[in-house]
């Protein structure tokens, strides 16, 4: 009580009531956690963060130096309420006095789902989500890049489900930290990185279950923007079916955890082989199959009419052929049995003729030189003459 | 080191769809559907004992790759 009355005594020169002031401030405000709602917040070129911490009856402006602010795992936003601790500091040249923050903490787990929502409204209206912008997935990936820790469970996950449903792909992976300080920056570097190589199909980020903190990163703005901005199609894989990121909302494709994100990136082996199965046992039948059918097409041709008209032209004209050998036969044997019956009939005319039946009647004939004389007139008396009876011949001078 | 220049797996299994398309559609004629099936049997080989023999390949992207990002 005493040590106030001299100050009242003597004047003070505004450094000096300053200095006081800044004294017991600092002295006494050490050690302080405050809570309030950020407002007016801006990152500073140099790293530096400045912003005020109000609440509805009262506002305090505050710093956080970059050495420290860089262990915020989340990047602070206009609005949300938070929880610092840090020192009171006197700023002598405005008067003015200011909390110098050590550590930032979102006030609570409602802070970070205000914050989602809040840039998740903000990128929609943007048109980052728009379905226009997604970009088909390949079915046949040569090479696959993969953003997440190389050392966690879901990396572990995803190379196991490649091996056994399409081990032709390759797995290219980008390793990062998934989550506290920094890790936005990392995910979003690496998914450029894997932008820049030539022979890359498609992307995957992600990162296995965990805490809405935990997972904080993938709902960072700079993640949203990497993945819009990559050529790339990207698949993002984050926790478990139930969360949602804003990378899942940018993304070309949303898989609900990491092992889903493979299988939904690469084609199932066993389908393939049934296919090329398929192809080996269906498709000998389907040529059997063809060839058949070309030999009934034949089959139908050969016994088609136009096949069937030289055919029956040629049955037509053997037929024609056999009447004709008929009608000749026929007409050869009547003639041959016109020619037999005249030939009996000469025959027989012959027959009666025959000498020796005259011979036998009792007649005699002459014979002169060989010959039979059958008339007088042919007869020469002055040759020799046989006459020829029945039973013999006699010889006449 | 790009994989481009082979024939990739997609364009085989492609192939092997367009000659088992054809040949179903029937419009093509006898020798050039046996001509298609030789092809596609051999296609199917050579698909079949390529993924027979895949392995899984990882490869981890360097660090030092990250200095040409242009920032």
């Amino acid at each position: 009580m005493k040590k106030q009355t001299e100050i009242e005594k003597n004047v003070l020169s505004v450094s000096e009531i300053t200095g006081l002031i800044k004294q017991t401030l600092e002295e006494n405000f050490y050690e302080i956690n405050v809570i309030g709602e950020i407002s007016n917040y801006k990152a500073h070129v140099s790293g530096h963060w400045y912003f005020t911490l109000k609440d509805s009856g009262a506002q305090i402006s505050c710093t956080m130096w970059r050495g420290v602010n860089n262990y915020v795992f989340f990047a602070p936003q206009d609005g949300m309420k938070v929880v610092i601790t840090g020192r009171l500091t006197l700023y002598a040249p405005r008067g003015s006095y200011q909390i110098d923050v050590r550590s930032m903490k979102p006030a609570g787990e409602g802070e970070l789902q205000a914050a989602f929502e809040k840039l998740k409204k903000k990128l929609a209206a943007e048109g980052l989500f728009d379905e226009k912008y997604k970009k088909p997935i390949p079915k046949y990936p040569a090479k696959i890049g993969i953003v997440t820790a190389i050392d966690g469970a879901a990396f572990q996950d995803m190379k196991s489900i490649a091996s056994r449903r399409y081990p032709l792909v390759e797995l290219v992976i980008a390793s990062c930290k998934v989550q506290g300080e920094n890790a936005a920056e990392d995910i979003a570097k690496n998914i450029k990185l894997l932008n820049l190589q030539k022979d890359i199909d498609l992307i995957i980020v992600g990162r296995g279950g965990g805490s809405l903190e935990d997972l904080w990163a993938f709902n960072e703005e700079i993640v949203a923007r990497a993945i819009f901005d990559s050529e790339l199609p990207v698949i993002s894989a984050v926790g478990h079916e139930i969360d949602f990121t804003i990378s899942d909302f940018v993304a070309d494709l949303r898989a609900a955890t990491p092992s889903a994100a493979m299988e939904l990136a690469t084609p199932d082996k066993d389908e393939l082989f049934a296919f090329i199965d398929e192809f080996s046992y269906y498709f000998p039948e389907k040529m059997t199959e063809i060839i058949s059918g070309h030999r009934d097409e034949i089959r139908k041709l050969l016994s088609s009419y136009g096949f069937r008209l030289p055919q029956d032209m040629i049955s037509g004209k053997s037929q024609y052929l056999d009447s004709l050998v008929y009608r000749f036969q026929n007409i050869y044997e009547n003639k041959l049995s016109v020619l037999k019956n005249q030939l009996t009939l000469l025959e027989s005319k012959l027959q009666s003729h025959d000498i020796e039946n005259v011979l036998r009647k009792g007649f005699s004939i002459v014979k002169q030189n060989g010959k039979y004389v059958p008339r007088l007139k042919n007869f020469k008396e002055k040759d020799a003459f046989d006459i020829k009876f029945f039973d013999g011949e006699v010889k006449i001078k | 080191m790009s994989k481009k220049k082979e024939i990739s797996f997609e364009e085989l299994l492609k192939r092997l769809q367009e000659i088992s398309d054809s040949l179903e559609s029937g419009t093509v004629g006898l020798d050039q559907s046996i001509k298609l099936y030789e092809e596609g049997i051999g296609l199917a080989k050579t698909c079949y004992t390529t993924l027979k023999e895949a392995e899984l390949k990882v490869t981890e992207l360097k660090k030092q790759l990250e200095n040409n990002i242009k920032e």
